[in-house]
């Protein structure tokens, strides 16, 4: 039985976790992560799940318990933020590598320094070339969906990737908002039994993992998971779609507003997408046609639904909650990427906003926008931040 | 297994296969084979980054008849304690009914330095596993680099014997003592010249209820500066002189043991330590007179911690 | 260089067969070979714990040889022999 409840993103991801009752859970507590294992800890201790909750010493070991557990055979989740994922960063490129699909979710946080609490995506975005799939949410609803759909993306026999579920820290962890949460039964039934590949448990099969290699077998293990990786692009629309079979909300590689007859659209990660939509109206009524969209699922990169959607535009603004200082937003040299796919490249735009916190509103993004249509924006624009 | 004969130990699995690629005349297959000897349940194994987990699992070969894990360099407690977990969350839904012993093998430098962190966290948390040091007393695997285990005035690539230096300045951490201070069911010091004793030791950790650790004293030709022959007589001389006693500490009890045992009981001589610094290259340039003075503050402090062993196992 | 083909690889660089590194041949690294004395040998097994490559041979409890294919020539195995038995020879 669907039910509507009043809960935070934190708690929300707890909640999935506690009606898809992993056999393991292994985290640290970080900001503002820490009320997901908090909750977590409660369901543990009130034998509201059979999970296997370890509080280890570190994020580090956080990660390498994670992916030993799930190599053993373990169905396994934990959850970090910010310095805690930049602790784990040694382990991501490794989880990944050994093709373990473990469950995280990130609380996207600021990454120190300066240090700083506040959300924007520089966590994520730090840990993107690690090869692990990397779901977004833009409110709690989705959290909580994307924490069920995780699962059944990584541990899908032809994809076999870690799956990182992220939700902008405090906008999302800590608001209360309302959602509908799925039945319990329909979770374990659509999350279904874990079938681990070659695990360590299995004695009688005793196999080797976490081995080294020389370059003629390094490249081809990593085109093997970039295989996979593409191979997630259709994984992911075939689990979105069941998933809209079960509760009737609908995602897809992108998630598009008002796109289709637009001539300038931009593109945003994370919470800021509703906040966008609300920009889009207001444009709209001003008389620009404007549109949005975000690429809910990051890893793969969705350049080929990008390309389609783009298609046409006068002009692409790629919104970015993270700087590669020296050179752009992370999102934006991806998105031009997408668009070389096109017969004519729309003028492209990288705006920075929202760093360690800073205020992303409807009446910034409106006027970034407006000065993008009346071709007074800079190729790079730092949101709110007068130079 | 009641009673401890080569004869019976030959018919153990061999759980270590041939064609591993560490340096003739190694320690540490051979500290790990006896290990491995310590139960005839299945063992699951997982190793720290060094030496011996690169040998052991160079693509597309595996020298473990065992499942393995390697993960990375500070973190094989963590990795063991991860299998562990998996073990007891599996059991409990009744998904596995086997008795598995998990062990994870590290050089010093994943031990003492980099992965302590993460030991200590698994000993602290009470996982069911054994966690074998096999110390040959500097980061080998990089190239003989200087770690918190390297004894003092030993010559390495990043702690030089020259004009001005005498080798590395400081003495080896304890950090056996450490990990009693953790107050784990059982913790050892074992050398692999005494097969018996480092089996025996290993059966208890494998058997104790709770976390255990053991530290192998790993003899290393390369790095020693020593004929790849020697190995095992070279870990014999340094239980001899006290350099690395053997001794086992059960539930807090403290006990030397073999022939530790018999030095503190007046039945076997104490040998000194220029003994053991004459035998390896790496302590050559302390035999110049100058350096006199570090070979008498080796002495030194190896028979104070030797005295405080002995008071501490009441002999 | 030969590159292996992505799909001819176990995902996650796991490796299936236990034990296989047996067909890696470290024989092919010594300079000086182990040779044993029966007439002298006693069966005690001592070489055998502490050869680090698992190439001493036992059959039916007794010391059946050395196996030249994996032996590096350490020299362990004649070093500790309380006989006397195995002599290392220049290759």
């Amino acid at each position: 039985m669907e039910m509507d409840i009043a809960i935070n993103g934190d708690n929300a991801v707890a909640l999935a976790w506690k009606q898809i009752d992993p056999d393991v859970c292994a985290a640290y507590p970080i900001t503002p992560q820490t009320i997901i294992v908090e909750k977590f800890a409660e369901y543990v201790a009130n034998g509201e799940v059979t999970t296997e909750f370890v509080c280890v010493e570190s994020e580090h070991s956080a990660l390498t318990l994670c992916t030993a557990s799930e190599s053993a055979g373990a169905r396994t989740f934990t959850a970090t933020a910010s310095q805690g994922l930049a602790y784990m960063w040694e382990m991501l490129p490794i989880t990944a590598a050994m093709r373990t699909p473990l469950i995280m979710a990130v609380a996207n946080r600021a990454v120190s320094g300066p240090i700083n609490i506040n959300n924007d995506h520089g966590d994520a975005m730090s840990a993107r070339d690690c090869g692990w799939i990397m779901l977004f949410s833009e409110n709690v609803q989705q959290a909580y969906d994307m924490s069920i759909i995780a699962p059944r993306i990584a541990e899908h026999p032809d994809i076999q990737l870690p799956c990182m579920v992220n939700l902008d820290g405090f906008i999302l962890t800590h608001a209360i908002e309302r959602m509908t949460m799925v039945d319990t039964a329909d979770v374990r039934k659509f999350v279904g039994e874990f079938k681990p590949l070659y695990p360590l448990l299995d004695i009688k099969h005793p196999v080797s993992h976490g081995n080294m290699d020389g370059p003629d077998f390094y490249y081809p293990h990593k085109v093997q998971s970039a295989m996979a990786m593409e191979k997630a692009v259709e994984v992911c629309e075939q689990v979105f779609a069941e998933f809209k079979e079960l509760t009737g909300r609908e995602y897809h590689l992108i998630d598009e507003y008002r796109c289709d007859d637009a001539e300038y659209v931009a593109v945003v990660l994370g919470s800021s997408f509703g906040t966008m939509k609300a920009t889009v109206d207001e444009l709209r009524e001003a008389g620009i046609k404007a549109g949005c969209l975000m690429p809910r699922v990051f890893r793969p990169w969705p350049a080929d639904a990008l390309a389609k959607a783009l298609a046409g535009k006068k002009g692409v603004v790629v919104f970015d909650k993270h700087l590669s200082i020296g050179a752009y937003g992370p999102m934006f040299p991806e998105v031009a990427a997408a668009c070389t796919e096109l017969d004519k490249l729309p003028k492209m735009f990288n705006v920075i906003y929202g760093l360690g916190g800073a205020d992303a509103t409807v009446a910034g993004f409106k006027k970034v926008m407006t000065d993008v249509v009346n071709g007074d924006a800079p190729k790079i624009t730092y949101l709110g931040v007068k130079i | 297994m009641t009673s401890l004969s080569l004869k019976d130990l030959t018919k153990m699995p061999v759980r270590l296969a041939s064609g591993h690629r560490l340096c003739a005349g190694c320690g540490e297959s051979i500290i790990a084979k006896q290990i491995l000897m310590g139960t005839e349940s299945p063992v699951i194994v997982s190793g720290s980054t060094g030496c011996f987990e690169v040998s052991t699992t160079i693509f597309p070969y595996t020298s473990w008849n065992t499942p393995y894990i390697h993960t990375a360099f500070g973190n094989g407690a963590a990795t063991c304690a991860g299998v562990e977990t998996a073990y007891v969350a599996l059991r409990k839904k009744g998904k596995i009914s086997e008795d598995i012993k998990f062990v994870n093998f590290a050089g010093d430098g994943a031990t003492y330095d980099i992965g302590l962190q993460a030991l200590s966290g698994a000993m602290e948390r009470g996982h069911k596993m054994m966690y074998v040091c096999l110390n040959n007393e500097a980061y080998m695997n990089t190239g003989i680099q200087r770690s918190s285990a390297t004894g003092m005035g030993a010559s390495t690539t990043t702690s030089w014997a020259g004009s001005m230096a005498s080798g590395k300045k400081e003495f080896p951490k304890d950090l056996t003592a450490i990990l009693v201070a953790h107050n784990i069911p059982y913790v050892a010091q074992v050398s692999p010249h005494n097969w018996r004793d480092t089996v025996t030791k290993a059966s208890k950790g494998f058997n104790a209820d709770g976390p255990s650790f053991i530290n192998a004293v790993s003899p290393c030709p390369r790095g020693w500066r020593f004929a790849s022959e020697d190995t095992i007589a070279m870990a014999k001389l340094a239980v001899e002189t006290c350099v690395w006693p053997l001794y086992e500490v059960v539930n807090g009890e403290y006990a030397l043991t073999a022939e530790s045992a018999r030095i503190a009981d007046g039945k076997a001589e104490k040998k000194p330590v220029l003994d053991w610094i004459k035998a390896q290259g790496r302590f050559k340039h302390l035999l110049q007179d100058r350096w006199e003075p570090v070979i008498e503050s080796i002495q030194g402090e190896v028979d104070r911690r030797w005295e405080k062993l002995i008071k501490l196992s009441d002999f | 260089m030969v590159m292996a083909n992505p799909n001819d690889l176990v995902v996650g660089g796991r490796i299936l067969k236990p034990g296989s590194s047996e067909q890696f041949y470290t024989g092919d690294w010594r300079s000086f070979v182990p040779v044993v004395d029966q007439d002298k040998c006693i069966d005690c097994m001592t070489c055998w714990i502490y050869c680090p490559d698992n190439s001493i041979v036992f059959r039916d409890n007794k010391m059946s040889g050395i196996k030249l294919t994996h032996c590096k020539g350490c020299g362990i195995c004649s070093k500790v022999c309380p006989k006397k038995a195995i002599t290392m020879k220049e290759e």
